[in-house]
């Protein structure tokens, strides 16, 4: 059973900033998105039980290598980095375009997906890449194990949980019930230098410059602004009968009780 | 301009609290564009719900399924459905709430036709000729702005956005007939398991009472769960709480839980880490509970009570409720 994971490099959590451009600044550090790690750690304990292969797929600029290192380094065989500098700037739907013509390249029974970006994209895309695939599209997974044929999931419903299944190949998006991501080892790390990286460019995928990146966006951010800013806390230091006092004041004055 | 579509959702025949903001949202736009506003929803018992959702101003196009589909999932029943209708009446907006169903509608919508997308909206108004998009970026951090390149595109729009406002002119219903060329590729539903203990959803809590690793531990629980049930709201956690296994994954706040704008945000034993602070920083009203007065969390509070949580919240549900009974 091979698995890709579809997994995104984006700014490290608190370090976030936009270009003059207005686009997220990507020459920043990068990181793996924290809830494609659940998706890459499900696929791990899922090839390492039935065997075959976990690929990581990864759209984003140079400095995507060292999350697709770390990934590696936790026990992906091999990855797939598709890297060009005419895709700075591209949409959700560019987006689509670019990972649905890598994947058409790539063989898998299963495609895994987070079910968010840090970075805002909403996590959508899994849903419109399965469309695009001509695949069944499984989300918000808590559980995940392959049948004969196929692949069943425990999918989150607002009263706990529906059983899900369909065919392989398929298309699944999990949340971090999945598990907690591992911690590469010294020998994944050792191991890491030596696993094959293919850079892809958009001549690869058959895709001309002009349909992606920020000439072709579809969108468009217009401006900025701080959010409102809080005054800043009022602290309370007073004994427990005294302080809570202060807050049922504070919480009436604000009419929330 | 084409219309603007506010796309609903049915739980136990009526329209969500959602579908209900989204309504009211693709309402007030039209109004501003000069141009009519739809709900649409669509799944078994659509025209029944009509009515309650037409209450909201817009007219209602209620599709109803066939019940040979209730072993699919919601979204691959109502996407198609979704898109064979967008296609043969070409609305110039669509928008979509941001619950788990609408987010994967949404994202089939995106395969299955070419409208562009602005996913995370935090609040939608008209701008140039368009609309004009809020978001939420890195964080909260900064607000942006974006708007479509060409006059038409799909928009997710997050709980809590807009105020649902019913009208005194309600909209018709009208039943309508759509023919799918194709179904998506196959997914069954072979069982639904009810959880016990299932908490309504945070999302739409006015007040939510939230537990970080200054509980302790389960029993610590019990006083947040109290406070909660003092003021009329929810449970939240922050994911430390949650991967301990003492709250269920659907009360996680924050970055790979829920986002969430209560009126009260009550955050108790919470340090306020990043990851923590993006789910919930737009709360009306954030009141802190911590013994340690260098937490993170002062940098967002707008009350920061220096203390120990077991001592302040108990004495604060038993307040609450002595003032709701009118005895203080």
């Amino acid at each position: 059973m091979n698995i890709v994971v579809l997994l995104k490099a984006v700014p490290v959590v608190g370090t976030e900033r936009l270009d003059g451009s207005l686009l997220t600044d990507r020459s920043v550090q990068l990181e793996a998105n924290g809830n494609d790690e659940y998706l890459l750690e499900k696929a791990l304990q899922l090839t390492e039980t039935h065997g075959g292969e976990t690929i990581l797929l990864t759209v984003g600029p140079a400095g995507a290598t060292e999350p697709i290192r770390k990934a590696l380094a936790m026990g992906a065989a091999r990855a797939v980095h598709v890297v060009d500098d005419a895709i700075k700037g591209s949409d959700m739907r560019a987006t689509l375009d670019i990972l649905a013509a890598a994947l058409r390249k790539m063989e898998y029974d299963l495609v895994f997906a987070g079910a968010d970006t840090s970075d805002g994209q909403g996590g959508v895309l899994g849903a419109a890449l399965a469309v695009r695939l001509g695949v069944p599209y499984l989300s918000y997974a808590s559980e995940i194990e392959p049948i004969d044929g196929g692949v069943r999931i425990h999918r989150l419903s607002p009263t706990g949980y529906d059983v899900l299944e369909a065919p392989t190949p398929a298309m699944v998006m999990g949340t971090q019930l999945l598990g907690a991501p591992r911690y590469p080892s010294l020998r994944g790390i050792m191991q890491a230098r030596s696993k094959p990286v293919e850079a892809w460019s958009l001549a690869d995928l058959g895709l001309a410059p002009a349909a992606v990146g920020g000439g072709a966006s579809t969108t468009k951010t217009l401006d900025t602004s701080k959010p409102p800013e809080r005054a800043g806390a009022t602290f309370v230091r007073e004994p427990a009968d005294a302080a809570v006092t202060q807050v049922v004041d504070f919480l009436a004055g604000r009419r929330l009780i | 301009m084409g219309a603007i579509w506010a796309i609903g959702e049915l739980a136990d025949g009526a329209p969500t609290k959602l579908t209900l903001e989204v309504a009211t949202l693709a309402r007030t736009l039209a109004e501003k564009a000069g141009s009519e506003a739809k709900t649409v929803l669509v799944g078994e018992g659509a025209a029944a719900a009509g009515s309650a959702a037409a209450a909201y101003g817009p007219d209602v196009l209620a599709v109803e399924v066939d019940g040979g589909l209730a072993d699919r999932p919601l979204a691959a029943v109502v996407a198609p459905r979704l898109a064979a209708l967008i296609e043969e009446r070409q609305p110039s907006y669509v928008l979509v709430g941001a619950s788990n169903d609408g987010k994967d509608v949404a994202g089939l919508l995106l395969g299955l036709t070419d409208l562009p997308l602005l996913a995370n909206g935090a609040g939608v108004s008209w701008g140039d000729g368009g609309p004009r998009v809020e978001m939420s970026t890195f964080g909260g951090k900064l607000v942006t702005h974006s708007a479509f390149s060409e006059e038409r595109g799909m928009v997710i729009v997050r709980p809590a956005s807009v105020t649902a406002e019913a009208t005194a002119a309600p909209g018709k219903v009208e039943t309508v007939g759509v023919s799918v060329a194709a179904e998506l590729p196959q997914v069954r539903v072979t069982d639904r398991v009810e959880e016990t203990g299932a908490a309504a959803p945070i999302e739409e809590a006015r007040v939510i009472v939230g537990a970080g690793r200054g509980i302790g531990s389960p029993d610590g629980l019990r006083v947040i769960e109290d406070l909660a049930e003092a003021m009329g709201g929810a449970v939240g956690a922050t994911r430390a709480v949650v991967d301990s296994g003492w709250v269920p994954y659907g009360q996680q706040i924050g970055q790979t839980g829920k986002i969430v704008k209560p009126a009260l945000y009550l955050a108790c034993g919470i340090s306020g880490a990043i990851q923590h602070k993006v789910g919930v920083q737009t709360a009306g009203t954030i009141v802190a509970i911590n013994k340690d007065a260098d937490a993170p969390i002062a940098e967002f509070a707008d009350l920061f009570v220096v203390g120990d949580l077991f001592e302040i919240v108990p004495r604060l549900a038993a307040a609450i409720r002595a003032r709701k009974s009118g005895s203080s």
